[in-house]
């Protein structure tokens, strides 16, 4: 594309009159300061967290992040409980919502009839304006509910006494809330996002190289398998990272159905908390130290979306680029 | 034309039963059927929560959810016109504030910046920025605004909502700009005009039905966001107070106050409210669509 400098378009004409110029002057100067402000939100998120926080991470020191005490009564805070379950609930928010997306993908891409194209894209994109506390209440109210009477029930006369099964899918209270659902509620608002990003991947591909595999007799699956996955695979990783991003920190959702408890379990029924969902529930009546422990958190929390958003936008770019 | 390939492939190997084609046809078979019930499943969890939305909502629905005010606890009827005009006002407020920094950041990503050392900074930070978690920015202008200003207000919470909004304008500007092709800028600059004028004659002109899309779009996306309220406008059960000082009440908190609250009546309302919020904020992006479906075509 061709390049306009400004320095040419103003230096070439020198009868502009002053006030055009000034105008010039003024919008440039317009522009590039908006696009600081862009900078300055992110380090003032940084700066804030930081501040806040420092104060509970001298205080309890590393051992902020390993304990698992959460006692606003003796003013004793560790970030264990909240962190496992934010790792936890993303971590089944990909399981389940990885393969629907990549599904959903492959059938707007592949075996989709064009007429339906853009009536199912619009439907999955819709998904993903829903705002999050709608996933919440109906989370809540209508999963949940669903969830305890069909499958924690059911499922704990199965599994009750047996090894591991026993601990990890016993539910001691079935009410429907806690970390699975969560999970779920998670995989289903993070499938919209990847679904479309991973269709704008598999778009990019060369027709060239599905019809070739075509041509020489491939089936579909063969085509997604051998051709399509090895060719998108890494900004597909990048995708997948972007949906890791949104789910680690989803908040209103997670707090409607993740049931808010402070200790910890190793059933996925049982309640617990995330990051998010323990600022959310917290911050308002939080003062002195557990302020400074949610915003502890809250930093924890912004430097793992970073870590996790950064690495996503570089794989989704090196293939972009290419 | 993909599955008219196939075919032929069929057709030169009729027999997929063949024992080594077997396990290639059932492979085909399965990827087929499993991408498409997921892409079913995907269709059906928005029609079971607009259908639940729907039943729960309607009726709860009354002349009184848009006349009369939040009822305090314990109290029978009222409505949630005060939430619904406090959210108007914090939207508005929060898209006023966005626009023009979004819109004059993207113009310096495009048209100024390109692939200077800052505009790639500025782009990838502008990127961490669409997708951080939203209470993390409830947090910031909680300690920004909201700690020094001596109480929640309303300005806050309409602060909170730009910070959202600006990074999906900037993203959408910049790629409309992108897409205006650089021949219409020099036969502006070949005319003497400045760059300012270049840009805002011709090539917001040219983009413009794109950045609007992108604001709506941003104005859909922050409509409904619940976490940074949470800490910046909070709630009132009164009217907005005219100087937008103190708490000022908005339909997403009173869902989430509401909705898990034992009161019957204010279940109610915080259904009726889902439904109100969630119906403008899926006709919002169907219009966002609509209207960048036109320019497209143009």
């Amino acid at each position: 594309m061709a390049v306009v400098s400004g320095k040419i378009a103003v230096s070439s004409m020198p009868t502009v009159r002053r006030s055009s110029s000034t105008f010039d002057q003024g919008f440039r100067w317009a522009s590039y300061g908006s696009a600081l402000v862009v900078l300055a939100v992110l380090a003032g998120i940084i700066g804030t967290m930081v501040y806040g926080g420092w104060p509970a991470f001298r205080e309890f020191g590393f051992g902020f992040i390993t304990s698992s005490a959460w006692n606003v009564g003796q003013d004793q805070y560790g970030a264990w409980v909240a962190i496992s379950g934010t790792l936890t609930s993303a971590l089944i928010a990909l399981a389940i919502g990885v393969p629907v997306s990549i599904g959903i993908a492959v059938f707007l891409t592949q075996l989709c009839p064009p007429w339906l194209r853009r009536p199912v894209s619009t439907v999955i994109e819709l998904l993903a304006a829903v705002p999050s506390i709608i996933y919440g209440m109906w989370g809540l109210f209508v999963f949940a509910p669903l969830f305890a009477k069909y499958v924690q029930i059911p499922l704990n006369s199965i599994v009750e006494g047996m090894p591991i099964l026993g601990t990890v899918l016993y539910a001691r209270v079935p009410s429907g809330v806690g970390m699975l659902t969560a999970g779920i509620i998670l995989a289903i608002m993070i499938i919209p996002f990847i679904a479309s990003i991973t269709r704008d991947i598999l778009d990019q591909i060369p027709t060239v190289l599905r019809e070739s595999a075509y041509g020489i007799g491939c089936t579909t699956w063969e085509v997604v398998r051998y051709v399509l996955l090895p060719q998108a695979g890494v900004s597909i990783i990048g995708a997948v990272m972007l949906g890791l991003g949104r789910a680690l920190g989803e908040t209103m959702a997670v707090t409607f159905v993740i049931g808010n408890a402070n200790r910890l379990s190793l059933s996925l029924f049982d309640p617990s908390s995330t990051i998010a969902s323990r600022i959310a529930n917290e911050f308002n009546e939080a003062a002195g130290m557990q302020m400074n422990a949610l915003l502890a958190l809250g930093c924890i929390l912004f430097v793992v979306t970073f870590i996790v958003l950064a690495l996503a936008r570089l794989l989704i770019a090196r293939v972009k680029t290419r | 034309m993909d599955t008219a390939l196939y075919k032929n492939a069929e057709t030169a190997s009729p027999t997929p039963w063949g024992r080594v084609r077997r396990g290639r046809y059932i492979a085909d078979r399965a990827l087929k059927i499993i991408c498409t019930l997921f892409t079913l499943l995907g269709a059906f969890v928005l029609g079971w929560i607009l259908l639940m939305l729907l039943v729960e909502g309607i009726g709860g629905l009354s002349p009184a959810v848009f006349t009369e005010t939040t009822p305090g606890p314990g109290t029978q009827g009222g409505g949630i016109a005060n939430a619904i005009v406090g959210s108007l006002i914090l939207t508005l407020l929060g898209i006023v504030v966005a626009t023009p920094i979004g819109v004059l950041a993207g113009t310096y990503l495009a048209e100024y910046g390109k692939d200077s050392t800052l505009a790639t900074v500025i782009r990838f930070v502008n990127d961490i920025l669409l997708a951080a978690p939203s209470i993390l920015i409830g947090l910031f202008v909680y300690m920004l605004m909201v700690q020094p200003m001596g109480g929640y207000s309303g300005w806050a919470g309409g602060v909170a909502l730009a910070i959202i909004a600006v990074p999906v304008i900037v993203r959408s500007t910049e790629d409309m700009l992108r897409l205006v092709p650089g021949s219409l800028r020099e036969a502006g600059a070949a005319l003497g005009a400045p760059m300012s004028t270049v840009i805002v004659k011709i090539s917001w002109k040219a983009a413009r039905a794109g950045m609007v899309t992108g604001v709506i779009l941003a104005t859909a996306r922050i409509a409904g966001e619940t976490a940074p309220l949470l800490f910046t406008a909070l709630n009132n059960t009164f009217w907005f107070s005219p100087s937008l000082m103190g708490g000022v009440s908005n339909l997403p908190v009173t869902i989430y106050q509401f909705a898990l609250a034992p009161y019957q009546n204010w279940r109610e309302l915080a259904w009726a409210g889902a439904l109100i919020i969630t119906l403008s904020i899926l006709a919002l992006s169907i219009v966002a669509r609509l209207l960048f479906k036109k320019d497209k075509v143009r």
